[in-house]
């Protein structure tokens, strides 16, 4: 049988892409098995871990749930998007120097999250990053240095 | 997941004749449709993608005094908008209470409303549920029942509704605007949502093709914003579904109560709203004891639906907490954790 697909045109990392979906391919789906971009994880494919977050329109959204088809003409930028001319962002740089992670499966989540968080305003005490960065899971537990690196970036960002 | 059409229309009128077609649903911030899609819990066979309509993406004054929150507004624009969360300091509350900064990026008003409910068992299409598949039975009648409904429930269903906005909008007397094939008409968010009855499965209002355009609030709802609060009960401190939840508004005048709002989450099939509280603090003194009172009223025709008769207790213990918290004020900053019963840090400060 053969199924019908749609064209969409992605915007991804500033690079364009044009693809013949099937229309219920997720954003997530079609950045990892179309477009080799495997940074973006998939955890549990309900909306519930975070481990997908990406920016669309400079905003952190779910992968997993958002159809490709949604992103037409929406810039998005994914982990492999953040780093400038081979220079860690300050908030990769962070995660480093903080140790803020141990399997890592997370980690560009939590990233793509905390890179929002702090722009939107949401990184002013401990309490308040532990409550906006509520959407990103750790199964490792390494919940104290992410809070750590997500402080250091914010101190950086506002000085 | 079921592949399926996909539509973009580019007009209401497009929107609402492509959805009226059996089989069709309308996607908005799609983080609940795509998750029922993905379990086979629903399988529609033409998605109208309506995310890209400019008319329902807006937040309206209204000549006299009211609000008019079109539907594609996305929750964390409408809790973020300075002048909504000083008018309607509940409602923004809740909004920031439910799910996570990255559902709240992309989950709309329209679809807020229209969330299913989060019964295990309605998800999991081996168990037998009326609400998905009437007829069938319900499993969580002899099941795990501890966060079902304690009020308005019946043989057929048990399920509660998620949602933390409907709360306090219910509360402050908001009104659904729908348009359909039939133009448009304006229903009352409390007969929006049924109680569930012989037929679970007529979760709302909606007929096929119904789109609702907008949320409306009438100009009295900005009148409490002083003394408003909404507190939620979760499992866990964050990112978790409300096991009970309560919005109260108070307009208070030398000790006496002169208005008294107060709705239920967490507990019903449909925001509750609990009016014969309301009428208990209505001219009352504003005290403790009347808050007793009124959160007696309440919870007097709840009863456990299974093995939850814990919830009765904890709604009414979070009743008070929440008229007393209503009448110390408004914060002045929205807390750290929006909601939380258990602390009271304040956050970012967004309503100046
Ligand atoms: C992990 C997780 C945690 C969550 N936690 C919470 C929580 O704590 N509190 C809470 O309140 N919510 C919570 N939610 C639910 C979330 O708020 C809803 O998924 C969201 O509000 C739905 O909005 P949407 O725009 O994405 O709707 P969609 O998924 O696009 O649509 C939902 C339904 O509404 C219909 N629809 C949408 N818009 C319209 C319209 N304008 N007219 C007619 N029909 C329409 C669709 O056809 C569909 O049936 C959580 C969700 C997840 C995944
Ligand atoms: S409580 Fe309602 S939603 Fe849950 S299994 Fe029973 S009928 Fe289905
Ligand atoms: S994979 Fe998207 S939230 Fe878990
Ligand atoms: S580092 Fe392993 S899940 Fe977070």
């Amino acid at each position: 049988m053969t199924k019908t697909t749609i064209p969409v045109h992605l915007d991804i990392n500033g690079r364009d892409h044009d693809l013949q979906l099937e229309p219920r391919v997720t954003l997530l789906d079609a950045l990892r098995d179309r477009l080799g971009l495997t940074g973006t994880k998939k955890g549990c494919d309900h909306g519930q871990c975070g481990a997908c977050t990406v920016h669309i329109d400079g905003e952190r959204v779910l992968a997993c749930l958002t159809l490709a088809a949604q992103v037409e003409g929406r810039t998005v930028t994914t982990i492999e998007g953040l780093a400038r001319e081979g220079e860690m962002h300050p908030v990769q740089a962070a995660f480093l120097e903080q140790d803020a992670f141990q399997c890592g499966y997370c980690t560009p989540g939590q990233i793509m999250s905390a890179v929002a968080c702090i722009r939107e305003g949401h990184a002013g005490s401990d309490e308040e990053i532990r409550e906006y960065m509520a959407g990103n899971l750790c199964r490792c537990g390494a919940y104290p240095h992410i809070v750590a690196a997500v402080r250091q970036a914010a101190l950086e960002a506002a000085s | 997941m079921r592949d399926f059409d996909y539509i973009r229309p580019a007009t209401i009128p497009d929107a609402i004749a492509a959805a009226a077609e059996p089989g069709s649903a309308y996607l908005a911030g799609g983080t609940n449709l795509l998750d029922l899609m993905k379990g086979g819990i629903t399988s529609p066979e033409r998605i109208v993608d309506i995310s890209r309509l400019p008319e329902l993406n807006r937040i309206e004054r209204l000549d006299d005094g009211g609000l008019r929150i079109g539907a594609l507004v996305r929750n964390a624009d409408l809790a973020y908008d300075p002048a909504f969360a000083k008018s309607y300091p509940a409602v923004a509350e809740a909004l920031l209470s439910g799910a996570s900064a990255q559902l709240r990026n992309a989950a709309t008003v329209g679809g807020n409303l229209l969330q299913r409910t989060r019964c295990s068992y309605f998800y999991d299409t081996a168990s037998a549920c009326n609400r998905r598949q009437p007829g069938t039975g319900c499993d969580a009648l002899e099941g795990e029942n501890r966060l079902h409904a304690v009020l308005g429930w019946s043989d057929a269903c048990i399920a509660t509704h998620p949602s933390d906005f409907c709360v306090p909008l219910v509360a402050l007397d908001a009104v659904v605007e729908i348009e359909g094939k039939k133009g448009r008409r304006h229903v009352s968010l409390e007969e929006f949502h049924r109680l569930p009855g012989e037929t679970p499965q007529r979760e709302n209002a909606l007929e096929p093709g119904d789109l609702i355009v907008a949320v409306r609030l009438p100009a009295e709802a900005a009148s409490f914003s002083a003394n408003a609060r909404y507190l939620k009960v979760r499992e866990r401190t964050s990112y978790a579904f409300a096991v009970v939840s309560a919005a109260a508004a108070l307009v208070v005048d030398g000790g006496k109560i002169r208005a008294a709002r107060l709705a239920l989450g967490g507990v019903a099939a449909k925001p509750w709203r609990a009016r014969s509280a309301e009428a208990v603090l209505l001219g009352a003194d504003a005290s403790e004891a009347t808050f007793a009172s009124a959160a007696d009223a309440a919870l007097a025709d709840a009863s456990p639906s299974g093995d939850n008769a814990f919830k009765i207790e904890l709604a009414r213990r979070i009743v008070i907490r929440a008229l007393i918290s209503a009448l110390s004020g408004t914060p002045e900053r929205l807390p750290a954790l929006p909601a939380s019963p258990f602390s009271n840090i304040p956050g970012a400060r967004h309503d100046a």
